[in-house]
This record gives C-alpha cells, structure tokens and sequence, in this order.
C-alpha cells in the first residue's frame, strides 16, 4: 500500500514538473501583457520601469527557471493586477470554491442516489420515466443557463433566495465556512445546485444502470429468499454494491466540479478561485492563471489518489498492489 | 454525416420492394423510437433554418441600417416605433430576438460542426496510427490522450483561449484540442479489434498497402463507434463555445452565437427582462437535447454490431 | 377421476398419514411478456413429507426452477402465479401477504441456488451474510447469532469457522462458498428447503460431498427437501421421490425406485437412456430427439408429442393425469411397458 502510494507520487511529481512547463511557455505566446497593466500614458521610461519590476525584460528560460524555483518555495510569482503573490491570491479564494463544490457533490448525492435507486427498481413506473428524462435534460442543460434561470425563478420572480454572493461565515473547528451559518445556506444553495445539476444527473444514471444489473444477480435474489426485510435487501446488499461505481466516479468528478465551478462563480458573482481565473484570463495576469493551473492540478493528482485509496477500502475484491480481481 | 441521412427514415420506408441493404435496416432500426425519429427530423429543420437564417429572419440584426436603438428591450409580441413586429422581443441593441437567434444558430452549428469535423479527422488519424504502429509510439500517444482526457474539458478549453486569445479561429482551435482526444481513443479501439480480425491479416498476405488495409479496411469498420461519439461530441461541442463565450472568453461580440446573446440578456435579467436570455437559452437548450436525441438512437443501433 | 380429486389426494397422500410439509396443488405461474403469456407453470401438483427428499427434475425451461421461486414467493414482474394453491403449515403461500411469506422465507421455508460464486455478496463479509439470516426472524443479539453461525459452519463441515467468518466471499473456493449457502439455508432449522441446482458448477467430487451434507442435515434434522436438477444421476442418488417436469407440467412422478428403473413416460425414459452408466457400456446413447419447445406459443396437447417415438393420435389432446400405481402419477395416453428400459 506505502509502495503504491510513493509510486504513484512520484509519477505526479513528473506530470506537475511537465504541466508547469506546458503551461508557462504556452501562457508566454499571448500578446504582451505590459501594455494591458500599464497607463498608456505613462513615458517609455516608466513601461521600462515595469517591465524591470515584472521580470518580463528576461529571456523566457530565465523567467521560467525563476518561477520553478519560486514554485518550489511556494511562490508562484505575483500578480500583475493585484501585486500581490499569484499563490496567496488563490489560496485566499480557495476556501470559497471547496464549499461549493462539497455543497454540490453533497446535492449529488443525496438527490442522485434515492432518484436514481427508484428509477432502478420501478424502471415502468411513470415516475421513473420522469426521472430518467429529467435526468436526460440535466446533461444538455448548459450550466450557466440554468445559473441564469435560477437566479430569474428564485431570486428575481420568487424573491426566496439571494441572487448573487457569498453568505456570512463562521468558524468551526478551525475551518471557515458559509456552510456554518444559516443566512450562508441561504446563499450557497442557488449556486451549489447549479454546479451539481450535471452531477446529479449522472449519479441518478449510474445508480440506475447499477440497481438494474444487480437486482438480478443471484445473491439480492438469495438475501430475498434468506427473509432480510426489503430495506435490508436495497440499503446493504444492493446500495453497497453500487455505491463501489458510484463513489469512484463521484471522486474522480470532485475535480472536475472545482473546474466548473468557473462558471457557477461567474454568474453567482462567488468569490472563489474560478471567477478570480475569469478576469485573469480577462487581464492576462500571467502568474495568477499559472498559479491556478498547478493548484489544480496537484488537486486532481490528490484527488485521483484519494479515490484510488477509497475503492480499495470499499472493494474487499481489490486490494491494492495485487492486481487480483 | 448520419445526422443528415436519418432524416429521410421515414419517406423511404415508404418506398416499394424492401431489399435487406446495411443501409435499409439501419434506418428500420432507428425509427424503432418515435421519438428518435422525431429528433432527427426536428434537428434536420433546425440545420435548415440555421443555413438559410439570412433569407427567413425578419431583420438582419447585424445590419445597422436594419436596426433601431429606440425598439431596445421590447417584450415580446410588441410593435416597435419602425412599425416592425419583435415576436420574441428585441434586446439591448434594439435587434430582433429572433432575428438574432437564427444568426446565433447559424454560428453556434457552424461552429460546433466545424470543429467536430477536424477533430474526428485528427483523432481518426492518431488513433489509427496508434493502432496500427503499436509499440512505443502507441503508448505515448495513449499518454497523452489519457492525460488530457482526465483534465475536464472547460480548464483545457479555457487555457488555450488564455493562450490564443480569441476569435472564430481560436475558438474552433481549442474545440478540436479538447475533442480529439475522444475520438483518437474510440478509433484506437475498435481499429485494435478489427486489425486483429482475419480479413486484415488476409489483406496483408495479399501485399496491399499498409495506406490502403487501414482506410480501405480498418477504417470504414470503425465508423460507428466514430458516428456516435461524433454526435455526443457535436453537442459537446456546442455547449462548450456557449459557456466560453458567456464567460467572455468566447466568441467576439462581431460573432454573437446562441451562448453570447444570452450573456448579452444576463444583464437584464435582474431587472425583470426575461426574454433576452431566456429565449436563446431555449434555442440552444432544445438544440443540444435533440442532438443527443439523436445520438442515444444511434448508440443503440449501432452498438450491437459493434458486439459481433 | 377428475385432475384436482386426485391432486387433493395426492397432496394428502403418506404412507404413514403424516402431514405434508408442502403440498403443491395444480399450481400455475406464467409471465406476461410483451411478446405473450409464458406458461412457465402450468398446472403442477406435489408434495413433499418431512425429512423427505422430492427431486424435481428436467430440462432447462422445463419450469422447474420458476416452480421453486413460486413456492418462496420470489416471482417477480411480469410473472405472477395465476392460479391454484400452494399449502405450507396450514396456509396458502400463493395467496399470502407479501409480509407474512417474508417472514416464512429463510426463516420456515430456505432456498439455495445453483451458482455459489453468485449467491453471496461479494461485499459483505461470511459473517454478516449469516447472521443477518438469523437475526432477519429471531431477536436474539449479535453474540448468540455469531455462536449460531460459527455451529452452522462446523455442521456444514467448514473446518476453522472462525477465519472463515471473518471471510469475503471471494477468499473462500467454490465449494466451500456453496456450504456456506447450505449453512444458511440450514441455520433456522426450516421445514423445507428448496435447492436449485446447488451442485451443477461445481467439480464432482464437490458435488458428493455437498450431496452428502445436504442428505446428513436434512435426516438429522427432519427438513423436507426439494432438490431441483437436470441431473438424473445426482437424483437418483439423493431422492426418495421424483417429479419429472416437462413445459410446465409434471409428466411423471413416484418413487425414486420406481422412475429410475421402470419409467412410464417417454421422456422420462429417454432422460434416463442417456444417462451414460457403465452398465449400458458400449450401447448407443440414447438421445430425445429435436429441442424443448418454446414455452410462448405452446401448441394444446402433450408438448412431448413432437419429439416423442411413441405418439399417437389421441397425443394432440392434453393428457390427463392417470394413477397406474399407488402414489405413482402420469401424463400420458401411451405409457411405456415396464421393461422398456433395459
């Protein structure tokens, strides 16, 4: 288990070092920044004054070996438009962006699982037929529209919900979130089902297609004929064989999640690393966009480990290292 | 493309003498679904009206001379001070909602199109030459594909435009780099079973050429597998240009597809003004719904074949 | 006599007057497909005695399994039983509330099915899958439960139960996952119990000793046992009594001894002619000609006649059930002389 963990962190260091390369050479391609963050009226000898400030009069190996020995320790360079170090800036955001992706991954579940149960076990009710078309709607629905419809519905017509923004925060257990106040409930809701329509769409699906192929496997049809109450049969028998899928593929989407969250943050004005990435692509702030790319990527590289560890756990059949089925 | 033979299904069928063609029970087994049926000739008409967008909108939106700045934000159904009729109301420009919506089609589908067609193309090509190469080369490109395949498609998408900037062109770029990968593993896939068949090692007793075993063999069996992710991907693709241009990090303002006029409407939407975004959102909605419509269908009937 | 006077009888019938721990009265369970009414049952009568063994023998889609899983109450949509009685203790099962047989099954009625490798949960440990089946029907603590199913597992022949509980599935063979599933088939001392097949995928010599097991727990313990098999050797070697089935229905059924060595139905006798045996060494195997007809569009009549050397032409009414013997009953207009079979 230690050996396969080491092993698989020494393959992430390697696609981190080339993600990094990837990134920063290619984020140099784009046009100058220079002239976006300075006044164009300033005098030739003030743009030459920052140029010299940002590093950008060196050659680009030069700048690169610069900031891989920043990254190392924990600088990723500083903000064109901010001045403030790119890392700090994401890591400032970053609280904000985690708790609407839990929030929503939390939705995903709890909506998806029992939805996507009932549609398994009733498959010709018309209930189910509903299920599964609205699920079919959940994955052409373009996120930002729904954003935009929710806010019009809830917000704007219905008047229940705040449209935009983060809700006050409170401190628990050393972690500070919205999710600990009842008014910041209030304000994660709207975005955090956004984010989590996709998601529960495909966790009603896999629990669906789960449930169908394991109702009729021989031993849901012996825990039947052992006498176990039917909420025994589904909740352990049947939900702990599906849930193995569905909680790896939920794992790995947890990543993917953070990454949308672009767009959930643009249109809810949250304050998270997405939107801080929008207007940084927006302004060409160079080290913030860098910064957030390797933040994300040892995020996905965490992710894929943490998940990798959770299936061994969940799955007697594989255990790590042996490879046996 | 199959999206546009599916349509004629049902006036074929019609047709005397039923020979037992590929292409006969195909169509048969797609119009199994009504729905199916009714999706691939609802997106046949929505391609029509996207084609000749110029010719059926009431206004050219993006002609000036055709545009009023006094009929701005107009509910629906209202009659503007040009004495012209704005069915689904006008935005903040004063254009013709629907107008602009036909035109935001024209783009959205050309787009999305577009860059699939270059996508299948690269992708059709890599996967093969992994296939059939094998070894090293394979493997690397295997890497890459798995890579970039297990980053989401919106960060991928998102850096290039960081990188590129944007336009039409640059756009389209970073819709291919984010689709090609899918179909470079799907081609890779079914070329790997079908080279190992004996047809394939019969052509190469023969001598035939290596160019002509993989396109006169190899590929013309990989084509379902490729007709169905092409279609996923299309609506992929489409909601993808959507989300960067609502983001502003998409098309120019010159090239307003479906996803830019409802960015253009989110503004008014705190104020009451629902029909800016909510019509084109519906557009590109009933769009992207019927193509995976349509795409369901074909993995069902495609698939099977695939098994034998 | 009319067919239900005489399933009546039958299910009456003992040679010591003993109740029957089941009696199975012209049972009938069909599917209602799409493509049409499958008659998967149709018409089936039997019973079984305490501490007997009824082999429950034919082809597969010869309805015999879905005759077990009717008798549990495990039929699911689109399958129902339509008609006809199945007496347990005093009640009709076929006419119970959903609950109540519930509570029966695994409890006063256990089923073990034919694929061990599928039966258990691969996620759930032996000793959850175990006590779970006690504790399902009786309220005792998990302590007592664990005692009850560490004895179930010696009783089984399991040897160190102790690891074993604290087993998955997948870590234990074939045959020592299918002696679990008799251990719990076993454990609340049920009246009766159906097996499905249990020794089809396993290896011979598995085969025997879970044969024997079985046969040892139910003498001890004076459990009826209904063995399901397509397998004439594996009856004939544990069965008391045999019902042949045949599309739905029961073609043939008496006493081991009586089936085995003078068959009255022929396609009980050309079941057991090819049966390879070393006394019929170097004979021509015998072989039923054509397939098991589809159960959708049966034609009326004997299902048997289309591949049947013997029909005449009465063979396109059904034929009823005769008695030729005590306790022997028959579906056939032509029954085979006794020494038919060499």
């Amino acid at each position: 288990m230690t050996a396969f963990i080491l092993r698989r962190l020494m393959q992430s260091v390697g696609v981190v070092a080339v993600m990094s390369l990837i990134v920063f050479f290619g984020v140099h391609i784009v046009g100058d920044p220079v002239y976006l963050l300075i006044n164009p009226q300033a005098d030739q000898e003030d743009i030459e004054a920052a140029i010299r400030a940002l590093g950008l009069d060196r050659p680009i190996w030069e700048q690169y070996w610069h900031f891989i020995t920043g990254a190392l320790q924990g600088d990723l360079g500083r903000s064109f438009v901010f001045g403030e170090p790119a890392l700090g800036l994401i890591l400032q955001r970053m609280p904000a962006t985690l708790e609407l992706a839990i929030a929503a991954l939390v939705m995903a579940i709890v909506i998806g699982i029992p939805l996507g149960l009932y549609a398994g076990l009733k498959p010709q009710s018309w209930v189910s037929k509903s299920i599964m078309a609205g699920s079919i709607l959940g994955f052409s629905l373009p996120t930002f529209w729904v954003g935009i419809m929710l806010i019009m519905v809830f917000a704007v017509m219905l008047g229940w919900l705040p449209s935009t923004g983060r809700g006050p925060t409170a401190t628990f257990l050393g972690i500070t979130s919205s999710l600990f106040t009842l008014e910041g409930w209030r304000y994660v809701l709207l975005p955090a089902l956004n984010l989590a329509l996709l998601k529960i769409s495909l966790v009603i699906r896999l629990t669906r297609a789960g449930t169908r192929e394991a109702i009729h496997q021989d031993y849901i049809r012996f825990a039947r004929a052992k006498g176990l109450p039917t909420r025994r049969v589904i909740g352990v028998h049947l939900l702990k064989n599906i849930l193995i899928p569905v909680v790896t593929v939920l794992g790995l989407e947890f990543g993917n999640l953070v990454a949308f969250s672009v767009v959930t943050e643009t249109i809810f004005a949250w304050p998270g690393m997405g939107r801080l990435l929008i207007s940084s692509i927006q302004s060409l702030d160079r080290p913030v966009i860098v910064a957030y790319l390797i933040i994300i990527v040892l995020m996905f590289i965490i992710i894929n480990l943490v998940v990798d560890v959770l299936y061994s756990l969940l799955d007697p059949r594989v255990r790590l290292g042996e490879k046996s089925a | 493309m199959s999206v546009t033979e599916a349509p004629a299904a049902p006036t074929k069928e019609g047709g005397a003498a039923p020979v037992e063609t590929p292409l006969r029970r195909f169509i048969s087994e797609y119009s199994e679904s009504k729905l199916a049926v009714g999706a691939a000739v609802f997106l046949l008409i929505l391609v029509l009206l996207a084609a000749f967008a110029p010719l059926i909108a009431p206004q050219n939106p993006y002609d000036l001379a055709q545009v009023d700045v006094l009929d701005s934000r107009l509910p629906p159904g209202e009659v503007g001070f040009s004495g012209m009729a704005y069915w689904l109301g006008s935005d903040g420009a004063g254009r013709d909602l629907l107008s602009a919506m036909l035109y935001g089609l024209r783009i959205s589908l050309s787009v999305g199109f577009l860059s699939g067609l270059i996508a299948m193309a690269i992708g059709a090509a890599v996967g093969l030459t992994a296939a059939y190469i094998g070894g090293r080369v394979e493997s690397l490109i295997m890497r890459i594909v798995d890579l970039q395949l297990s980053f989401p498609a919106i960060l991928v998408a998102l850096m290039l435009i960081a990188v590129l900037g944007k336009g039409v062109d640059k756009i389209i770029i970073a819709l291919v780099t984010v689709q090609w990968a899918y179909y470079a593993r799907t081609v890779r896939g079914s070329a790997l079973v079908e080279s190992q068949k004996e047809y394939v090692e019969a052509a190469r007793c023969l001598g035939l050429s290596h160019a002509r075993i993989v396109f006169r063999h190899i590929l013309p069996n990989c084509l379902p597998p490729l007709i169905v992710v092409a279609t996923v991907q299309a609506a992929h693709a489409i909601a993808l240009e959507a989300t960067l241009s609502f983001l502003g990090v998409g098309l120019p303002q010159t090239e307003p597809s479906l996803g830019l006029l409802i960015s253009n409407g989110f503004e008014y939407v705190l104020s009451g003004k629902y029909w800016i975004s909510t019509f084109p959102g519906i557009a590109l909605l009933v769009t992207i719904v019927t193509i995976n419509l349509v795409g369901d269908q074909l993995r069902d009937v495609l698939n099977p074949r695939l098994a034998r | 006599m009319t067919e239900a006077g005489l399933a009546a009888q039958e299910a009456g019938i003992g040679v010591e007057n003993a109740e029957p721990a089941l009696a199975v009265e012209k049972l009938k369970t069909h599917f209602f497909t799409k493509a049409g009414v499958v008659k998967a049952v149709d018409g089936v009568s039997f019973s079984v005695k305490r501490g007997e063994v009824l082999g429950l023998v034919g082809e597969s889609g010869s309805g015999k399994s879905i005759t077990g899983l009717s008798i549990i109450g495990l039929i699911d949509p689109p399958g129902r039983i339509v008609s006809g009685a199945i007496r347990f203790k005093g009640q009709d099962l076929s006419k119970l509330a959903e609950e109540k047989i519930r509570q029966l099954r695994g409890d006063r009625i256990a089923m073990i099915f034919q694929d061990p490798m599928m039966a258990l949960n691969p996620v759930l440990r032996i000793d959850t899958q175990i006590t779970e089946a006690v504790r399902a029907h009786h309220d005792v603590d998990r302590g007592t439960a664990l005692d009850m199913a560490r004895e179930a597992l010696s009783g089984v022949g399991i040897p160190a139960p102790e690891r074993r509980l604290k087993a998955y599935p997948h870590e234990l063979s074939g045959g020592m996952r299918q002696r679990v599933a008799i251990a719990i088939a076993f454990i609340n001392k049920p009246d009766l119990i159906i097996a499905d097949e249990p020794t089809t995928a396993l290896d011979v010599t598995i085969q025997a000793q879970i044969l024997h097991v079985a046969q040892e727990l139910c003498r001890n313990t004076g459990t009826a046992l209904i063995w399901i098999t397509h397998d004439l050797a594996v009856v004939s070697a544990i069965a008391d009594r045999i019902a042949v089935m045949y599309a739905g229905r029961i073609v043939e059924q008496g006493t081991a001894a009586e089936v085995i060595g003078s068959p009255l139905h022929p396609y009980t006798r050309g079941l057991i002619g090819s049966v390879p045996s070393h006394n019929a060494r170097g004979k021509r195997l015998y072989q039923i000609s054509g397939m098991t007809p589809s159960l959708l569009h049966l034609p009326p009549g004997c299902a048997f006649r289309n591949r049947c050397d013997f029909a005449g032409p009465l063979c396109s009414e059904a034929p009823p059930v005769t008695e030729p013997a005590s306790g022997r009953r028959l579906r056939c207009f032509y029954p085979m002389k006794s020494e038919a079979v060499s």
